[in-house]
């Protein structure tokens, strides 16, 4: 509406957000979070199982260091960028949203900045004290300690990004209190914490183990001792993680339901809420085949029996991220905007005047049968194109296909018929905003897109067109009556 | 027709700053500041380093040098990286729409940072990681650095851009893209500019870093002295100092008049000035002799620090005068827009689309009008659409209405070669009623 449209048509502009997302939360649960007690943890036990004259085992104490360089510089790279990342991706595809999120939760952004660049620089001062703090046992000890503290110092950067994306969630916090508290009190924030933290810190040890059997020679003994300890780790936190997840999964539906106007479960959230069933079931036998195993046979314990435990732990967390996105359709921000970025309030204006008069950026502001199928272009931009590409993931071709028959000709009649219905049906879709001819205009596009296969450019290639009636010249105009009116009203007073 | 200037004028979001302006703009200057020292140390510092590493494949010790401050960048990239987050905050919530647009009009360029930087920061520690590993391969060892120093030095290009382009509204409706948009006034000049501040800034920490008393760099080095290498430092700021002067010079000139103001020019001036004045220190300082190295070090760092805030601070000063007009016109725009959406809302239009209720149905008028607008898209009345015709329905449900609203409200799973139809719990029972008379009443 108010902003360029980027658009991604081949690979979606959500699914951009999502992969973004869901390796940062990878790195920051899996190599922050869950590693960095299990690194600690490994440290001190260096220092108790150490050689009378000496402060730790040095062999064990290298090996890991060297795990420890891994986690410090993924994070420092993938890990922090990935970070930045997420505002970048979300700046692009839904400005509108960002933008009112931060003019209203700066200092929740604020606070998660501070945490952010206090758990960087910790990082960075437990990381590269190590070797120096190996001269002495106080100096060891201390840096143990601060092991400890930082292990501490990042959970709770998780407890506070939890909140944020709870209050972010729950619908009713925007329009009434807007504080951040909310984040806290929301139903599923507790049930997140107890899913992620366990979960955490099993991804933690299974990567543990993974770099384990990289960084030490076969049939060494640190690595078997090294593999052992690493099961044990993963066999303690495993039931922590099976009850996390399950209490996590029982009140996903709740929160759900709180969050879509109408309470209906949409057919993807379904689908994948049924996955996620499997997703516990496996996750949780894998880790505990693996841990045993660890513990009974380590020395037959090798990179490839523990690459495939790890990617699945890793995705455990990645599908219970993809599940969760649901919980905010088709809303961004509870009950005010949409995620077709158009607030609920303007809804009754645009089904007035349309939502290309006030599109800023469309090259058609009046319909015409000569300009109808370019109209249909501009309205599925600001209406669909959050979603929904031409030809890629999510195209609303197939979608269309999927209802009508693949590969039979749309039949405009009908898809006018089922777009104002749409958002009943299918609650993760906000209604259509426009007006009748738009509506016209939108299916006569699809069906064009259909016969074509043309694809659609987004405003970071084919840049944008200015809606005349949003410009300087006209503004101006329609301000300077304005005023002429108050004035006149004034005077009459 | 007149050829004129298209300038959008969007509507602002229509929330209140979460802060008074004046302390998100001391926010933005100030948090900004810090992120661009780590920034040029992080360029600076792979720029120097490569240059050091070349130098040392004929002087081992420039390469025990390069080694050094290759150990820096990978730490200042941290830090760089972590303090940008705040000034992005702060300029996102103060010139959202403006900055928002750059952002999407220069997309590709604006997201490739992402794994750009990424890739950048992965070489960094690779090169420094693999320095003994890789003693004996010096040409691919240099190759990483210098495909990081090329990723560096990109970069900046793209945040220039964004950040000029923010400022001319009337330009947004000709840029097609990041290309197009990098070739706008102002921007290389301002980026050589940039550059200049990097070697500069790096120049004085080399200095400083290698004046630490806990330094031990008499057990890294085996013939050069501290002094030399301050000497070093030095020469690199000169270097740095006179190119920034002299860009400088070029973006004052080049700057479009727009935001351009006596202020803006005064404190420009001023800032040009802090610049000479290092440089006179640092050339006093190399002609001096190496016991009094460190006499004017505080003065030049100082002076350095306070042309950035100046610099920064005019900058600001541009581009708060760049937009005036233009925030104004959008604020009124928005203002009058909400106005509408209000009365809209207020007095809202007849639901054209959703229920077109046709009297002469009579008995059955409102159940057809309501399963035309949420049911049709996918039943017909005799033929399968999405879902089976409305006869079949009839068949199936003649005489057990309950067990039809209750499919409505809960669909099962029925037609293998069929998809699931969406369940209406939202529709109230005496619609659903209504619906169902409908359907049962088809012949
Ligand atoms: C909030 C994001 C969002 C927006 C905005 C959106 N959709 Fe969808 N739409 C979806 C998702 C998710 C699906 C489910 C796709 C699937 O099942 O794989 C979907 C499915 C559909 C379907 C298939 C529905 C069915 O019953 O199978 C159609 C048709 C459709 N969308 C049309 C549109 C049109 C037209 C617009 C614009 C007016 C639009 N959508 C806007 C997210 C969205
Ligand atoms: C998105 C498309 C879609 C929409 C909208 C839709 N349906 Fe359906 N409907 C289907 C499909 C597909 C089936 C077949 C389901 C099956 O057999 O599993 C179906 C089946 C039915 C059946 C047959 C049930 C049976 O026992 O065989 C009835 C009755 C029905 N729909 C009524 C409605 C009504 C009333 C509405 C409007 C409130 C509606 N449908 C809206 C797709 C849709």
């Amino acid at each position: 509406m108010d902003f360029p449209m980027f658009h991604l048509d081949w690979l979606n502009d959500r699914f951009l957000i999502a992969v973004i997302a869901i390796i940062h939360v990878m790195i920051n649960h899996g190599l922050a979070v869950g590693f960095i007690p299990y690194i600690t943890w490994l440290e001190y036990k260096g220092v108790k199982n150490a050689p009378p004259d000496q402060i730790t085992d040095n062999k064990w104490d290298n090996l890991i260091y060297n795990k420890m360089k891994v986690a410090f510089i993924i994070t420092t790279t993938i890990g922090a960028m990935t970070g930045v990342g997420i505002w970048f991706s979300v700046a692009l595809v839904s400005p509108s949203s960002i933008g009112s999120l931060i003019r209203v939760f700066y200092w929740a952004w604020f606070t998660e900045w501070v945490v952010f660049v206090t758990e960087v620089v910790l990082i960075m001062i437990y990381y590269l004290t190590w070797k120096n703090s190996n001269k002495s046992l106080n100096a060891k000890l201390k840096h143990i300690r601060f092991g400890a503290f930082l292990s501490i110092a990042s959970w709770i950067t998780m407890v506070i990004i939890v909140s944020i994306l709870g209050f972010m969630m729950d619908p009713g916090n925007w329009n009434t209190d807007k504080s951040l508290l909310n984040g806290f009190t929301n139903p599923i924030y507790l049930p997140q914490l107890a899913f992620r933290t366990p979960v955490a810190m099993l991804v933690g040890g299974v990567f543990g183990m993974l770099l384990t059997t990289i960084f030490s020679r076969k049939d060494s003994e640190i690595r078997t001792k090294a593999i052992k300890y690493a099961g044990r780790w993963v066999l303690l936190w495993t039931p922590f993680a099976i009850a996390g997840a399950i209490f996590y999964w029982n009140v996903m539906p709740e929160a759900m339901k709180a969050n879509m106007s109408t309470a209906v479960g949409s057919m993807d959230f379904e689908q994948y809420y049924d996955l996620l069933k499997y997703f516990i079931v496996g996750a949780a036998s894998l880790s505990i085949i693996l841990a045993i195993w660890a513990l009974a046979k380590p020395k037959k314990v090798n990179f490839a029996v523990v690459v495939l435990p790890c990617l699945f732990v890793f995705g455990f967390l990645g599908i219970f991220e993809r599940v969760r996105e649901f919980v905010r359709k088709p809303y961004v921000i509870g009950n005010y905007m949409y995620s077709n970025l158009l607030r609920e309030e303007d809804y009754p204006l645009y089904k007035k005047d349309g939502i290309l008069k006030h599109a800023t950026y469309a090259s058609v502001h009046e319909i015409t049968p000569e300009n109808k199928v370019m109209a249909g272009r501009d309205v599925f931009i600001l209406t669909c194109s959050r979603c929904h590409t031409t030809n890629g993931i999510n195209s609303i071709i197939d979608v269309f296909e999927n209802m009508y028959g693949k590969g039979k000709p749309l039949n405009e009649q009908a898809m006018a018929t089922y777009i104002p219905a749409m958002h009943q049906g299918r609650a993760f879709m906000p209604p259509f905003p426009g007006n009748k001819k738009e509506l016209e205009a939108l299916v006569a596009y699809i069906k064009q897109l259909q016969e074509s296969g043309e694809s659609l450019q987004g405003a970071q290639s084919a840049g944008v067109a200015i809606n005349p009636l949003n410009a300087v010249d006209e503004v101006a105009k329609g301000l300077e009556a304005e005023a002429a009116q108050n004035k006149d009203n004034e005077t009459t007073k | 027709m007149l050829l004129q200037i298209n300038t959008p004028v969007p509507k602002d979001i229509p929330l209140d700053l979460p802060l008074p302006e004046w302390l998100l703009v001391t926010l933005l200057i100030v948090s900004f500041l810090f992120h661009i020292i780590f920034i040029n140390l992080m360029v600076g510092g792979s720029i120097i380093t490569l240059w050091a590493q070349i130098k040392g494949l004929k002087n081992k010790q420039y390469d025990l040098f390069a080694y050094e401050i290759a150990k820096t960048i990978t730490v200042n990239k941290s830090i760089a990286v972590v303090l940008g987050v705040a000034p992005l905050l702060s300029i996102n919530t103060l010139y959202t729409v403006y900055f928002y647009s750059a952002n999407a009009l220069t997309g590709f360029a604006w997201i490739m940072i992402i794994p750009l930087v990424t890739i950048a920061f992965l070489l960094t520690y690779l090169h420094k990681y693999s320095w003994t590993v890789m003693s004996k391969h010096r040409g691919i060892h240099i190759g990483i650095i210098a495909l990081s120093v090329l990723i560096f030095l990109f970069i900046p290009l793209i945040f220039l851009t964004n950040v000029n382009l923010m400022m001319f509204p009337e330009k947004w409706g000709t840029v097609k893209g990041f290309l197009s948009a990098l070739v706008l006034p102002n921007v290389f000049p301002r980026y050589f500019e940039f550059l200049g501040a990097c070697i500069a800034v790096t120049g004085i920490f080399i200095v400083w870093y290698n004046g630490r008393k806990n330094y031990p760099f008499e057990d890294i080095y085996y013939t050069f002295t501290r002094a030399q290498i301050k000497r070093i430092g030095y020469h690199i700021a000169l270097i740095g100092l006179a190119a920034q002067i002299v860009f400088g010079s070029i973006v004052l000139m080049t700057l479009p008049a727009k935001g351009v103001s006596f202020e803006v020019i005064e404190i420009m001036g001023v800032a040009g000035g802090l610049l000479v004045l290092a440089l006179w220190w640092i050339w006093k300082t190399i002609k001096d002799t190496d016991e009094r190295l460190d006499k004017h070090f505080w003065k030049i760092a100082i002076a350095i620090l306070a042309f950035m805030v100046c610099y920064g601070g005019s900058r600001q000063m541009y581009r708060h005068n760049a937009l005036d007009k233009h925030q104004r016109m959008m604020a009124s725009h928005t203002a009058s827009f909400q106005a509408m959406s209000k009365e809209a809302r207020e007095s809202p239009v007849e639901e054209e689309m959703d229920l077109v209720i046709d009297e002469s149905l009579g008995d059955l008028a409102k159940g057809t009008a309501l399963f035309q607008a949420s049911c049709a898209g996918c039943h017909q009345l005799d033929q399968q659409l999405v879902g089976p015709p409305i006869k079949e329905m009839k068949q199936i449900y003649e005489g057990d209405e309950e067990k039809l609203i209750a499919w409505i409200k809960a669909p099962g799973k029925k037609r293998q070669e069929l998809m699931q139809m969406p369940g209406f719990p939202q529709i109230p029972d005496e619609d659903l009623k209504e619906i169902a008379k409908y359907i049962l009443s088809v012949e």
